[in-house]
């Protein structure tokens, strides 16, 4: 089966990969073992949020603080700038609306009750332009009865530094009997699916209104809007009083919208999308990847130009480590990592580990490394890259979405 | 090429929950879940109760029995848990229920068919009334709501002996057809189809020695020891048209090759490795040929079709409806639709049954609104359950796309091709 570009992982990278080349009149395929990890997303997607532990206001500018080797940086301030006034632009075209710039760090109040900074904010969600104070006073904290992925003492705690009043408060509808039987059941999905079907929303917001009496704001969890995002749109416009969304206990339902909305982007765009596949190996030839064999297709080999590399980190298996090695399970690439087990942890730790930075090899196009030759035609983007401390840096997602960008300019080159 | 073997993933015991991450991204992809709370999950019936029922067999819970096994949740697991096969293993292992009276009607597709189909001028009115249908309702509880599939008065195996059978040794490539209960004693005409587009191609069609029903609706009614007997007979049978007649065996039936392949040796320990490669769907067959360039396909100018397409729950785990669909799109004179994939509710005898009837209608729901939304001529798919769901549960008809290609074909232009061709090679 022939493509012009496949690319291996179906995550925010894998996707902006094949969303841009698609639109360029690429005919792409994606091949991806499974749901990515857009089903976790928080709503923000980070460019930078700390470099050396020092928070950043400024992202763009302190992307030149970063290490040589930081993926950042190797896709060149020069460009970096140009590509991340992109990649909203690209995510909008999918259908999804973001607050925020590059330039400048937003933040948003996450379950813990502390206000971080961000670069994009899905519209479900509130920007706050200050990091020490709360623009209300009187905060009315409401949660489902039974619902137990929303862990309102945090926010209330938190909400306490800005010296802001809060109570909790429980809902409890007939609608939702049904799911809270099943204590393990009672997920921010389902309850989104009640609402999707459309019939209770009135009930609900009649029941915060009467609530939210004598209070200024109403902080709910992000359990609106799985498949229908007018659910979201309908709940704020209903409910008489500001409504700030923030994100639960994963399955994510705006992570599992967005990347609905994102597989569908794709595939209008004539892409082909290989759910629950897995590629077991490729074909080489003179430093190319001629094609990939895969568990679903076996013999009838998945051919192309160029192949990006998108199958992300530790968690997703883009990278592996075992008690005594590390790998990259697909094509056995060179790993940019300590071969000694004693060096990639740290004792303490909420330390810089250094695991976290480990990755595929690449030359300075981004293209991968097998013995230590480039694969004319093998492309590594995202979280498999390496280079990075994503979680402590919070640059998780602007390293997905810049780098894959990034690769397919090297592509359509 | 790089060895795959020294990467297989690390697991600390046999159980392949081990896997499991705890992410619950299953639990948003089951479509009993959404519309039957009593159903605990795939994520709790599965890895989670897994690891219970391994300390004490006392946590199961026939609640497992609600699972469409439609594997929907591992195809979205990213981390190669076998939800689906843990949960089916459970039932087969720990349920205490026996299957009834009614399961086994179910079940034996084939022996229910085989007496069905003799006696069908009588059988079909009858079972469509309405009196018949109130009665197998409150005794059998078989849902008054069905309509069954006609039983065909000819069987295929009897048609093919008397009318294609000699036929078949005029080419000079062969495959064998596992047709299946449903083309055997409901719908010859599909069997009849793939004849007709295998011979255009320049392939011989041959039956196995004597086939036996796949066994799915064995296994899901929990008739496991004559469903392990029906899979070794099989994998015989496939044996012997395989490695000793160089013969593949291709099918039309989804499920039936997805269950020879993969639920053979997963639930039933019944060993394929000889076989497995080489039992496919004739869609991929077909695919494959046109693919890599053996194969020509020549289209009539005057077919003129919307179609939608219908991914069954056993073409999206076996990833294959990319071969079907592709087919279609070939056909210069077919406008394409394609529907977001769901589950329709049937899973084979699930749906027949009274006290499923409600969760097999809601779970198809969101597939019924899109094809009545679709503005189609009729919807295409690739098993024959989605096709009676579809059918009785929406206002379009359904086709198999063998039965679409058959009709599309220009059979002499495209025999023409490939008989130029090796004559050309002879001379």
């Amino acid at each position: 089966m022939k493509f012009d570009n496949i690319i291996i992982g179906g995550g925010l990278s894998g996707l902006t990969c094949g969303i841009k080349l698609a639109e360029q009149g690429r005919k792409c395929a994606i091949v991806s073992s499974g749901q990515s990890a857009i089903h976790f997303f928080s709503g923000s997607f980070d460019l930078l949020g700390q470099v050396n532990g020092e928070e950043v206001s400024h992202p763009i500018e302190a992307i030149k603080n970063l290490a040589d080797t930081h993926p950042y940086q190797r896709v060149g301030i020069e460009n970096i700038g140009r590509l991340a006034e992109e990649a909203p632009q690209l995510l909008n075209r999918a259908g999804l609306k973001f607050c925020g710039k590059a330039d400048q760090n937003h933040f948003v109040l996450t379950p813990m009750g502390v206000m971080k900074p961000s670069w994009l904010t899905l519209d479900d969600f509130t920007c706050f332009d200050q990091k020490h104070s709360f623009p209300w006073k009187k905060v009315l904290i409401l949660n489902f009865s039974g619902f137990l992925d929303f862990h309102t003492l945090f926010v209330k705690d938190g909400l306490k530094k800005f010296e802001v009043d809060s109570q909790i408060k429980n809902i409890a509808m007939k609608a939702f009997e049904a799911i809270r039987k099943n204590p393990s059941e009672m997920r921010s999905t389902n309850i989104a699916k009640v609402f999707d079907k459309g019939d209770v929303l009135d009930e609900f917001v009649k029941k915060a209104n009467l609530l939210s009496e004598g209070f200024e704001v109403i902080i709910l969890p992000s359990v609106f809007g799985l498949f229908n995002k007018k659910v979201v749109d309908e709940l704020k416009a209903k409910v008489n009083k500001p409504v700030v969304l923030v994100p639960a206990i994963p399955p994510s339902v705006p992570g599992i919208r967005s990347q609905m909305l994102l597989s569908r982007r794709f595939q209008e765009l004539g892409g082909t999308f290989f759910m629950g596949d897995n590629v077991e190996e490729g074909y080489f030839e003179n430093n190319r990847l001629m094609d990939i064999r895969t568990n679903n297709h076996g013999d009838i080999k998945l051919e192309a130009d160029a192949f990006i590399l998108a199958s992300g980190s530790f968690y997703s298996k883009g990278i592996v480590a075992t008690h005594d090695k590390l790998y990259e399970p697909i094509f056995g690439l060179d790993i940019d990592g300590d071969t000694d087990r004693s060096q990639w942890l740290d004792e303490k730790f909420f330390k810089d580990q250094p695991y976290m930075h480990f990755g595929v090899k690449a030359d300075s196009n981004f293209r991968a490394l097998m013995k230590g030759q480039a694969i004319e035609n093998l492309y590594v983007a995202g979280s498999v890259l390496g280079g990075a401390n994503a979680l402590k840096e919070g640059s998780g997602a602007g390293i997905s979405l810049l780098t894959s960008l990034h690769v397919v300019e090297q592509i359509l080159k | 090429m790089m060895k795959k073997e020294i990467f297989e993933p690390f697991n600390i015991s046999d159980n392949n929950f081990e896997q499991c991450v705890k992410c619950t991204i299953c639990t948003v992809y089951c479509p009993v879940l959404e519309v039957n709370p009593d159903y605990p999950g795939p994520k709790q019936s599965g890895p989670d109760g897994e690891r219970l029922r391994l300390k004490d067999p006392g946590f199961y819970d026939e609640a497992l029995k609600l699972c469409l096994n439609c594997k929907r949740c591992e195809v979205a697991c990213p981390h190669g848990v076998k939800i689906g096969d843990i949960i089916q293993m459970a039932r087969i292992k720990h349920s205490k229920k026996k299957p009834k009276f009614r399961d086994m009607i179910l079940a034996n597709t084939d022996i229910v068919g085989s007496m069905a189909s003799t006696f069908a001028p009588l059988v079909n009115p009858m079972v469509a009334l309405k009196p018949v249908r109130r009665i197998m309702d409150g005794v059998l509880k078989i849902d008054h709501h069905r309509i069954f599939p006609k039983y065909a008065g000819m069987r295929f195996e009897t048609w093919y002996r008397r009318y294609a059978a000699k036929k078949q040794m005029d080419f000079k490539k062969h495959v064998s057809y596992f047709h299946g209960c449903y083309v055997n004693y409901n719908f010859p005409q599909q069997g009849k189809d793939l004849i007709k587009i295998m011979n255009a191609a320049g392939y011989g069609v041959h039956l196995l020695e004597k086939e036996k029903c796949c066994g799915v609706a064995l296994i899901s009614n929990g008739l496991i020891k004559q469903a392990t007997k029906q899979a070794r007979h099989n994998v015989e049978a496939f044996k012997k048209s395989i490695i000793d007649k160089k013969m593949p065996v291709i099918s039309t039936s989804s499920t039936c090759i997805f269950t020879i392949r993969d639920e053979y040796p997963h639930l039933l320990g019944v060993e394929n490795n000889e076989i497995r490669d080489e039992s496919e769907l004739a869609t991929r067959f077909l695919f494959r040929l046109v693919d890599s360039g053996k194969l020509k396909l020549v289209f009539k100018k005057n077919y003129k079709k919307r179609i939608a397409y219908h991914t069954p729950c056993h073409m999206e785990k076996l990833g294959w409806s990319i071969y079907s669909t592709s087919l279609l799109r070939m056909i210069p004179g077919v406008d394409f639709v394609s529907l977001e994939s769901r589950c329709c509710g049937i899973a084979g005898t699930y749906g027949f049954k009274k006290e499923n009837y409600e969760t097999s209608q809601g779970v198809g729901k969101p597939l019924f609104d899109q094809i009545d939304s679709s503005d189609v001529d009729f919807v295409a798919t690739d098993c024959e359950t989605c096709k009676w769901q579809i059918e009785m549960s929406t206002s379009r008809s359904v086709q198999h796309p063998i039965s679409i290609l058959a009709e599309a074909l220009d059979v002499e232009a495209t025999m023409k091709l490939w008989q130029n061709e090796s004559a050309e090679i002879s001379l």
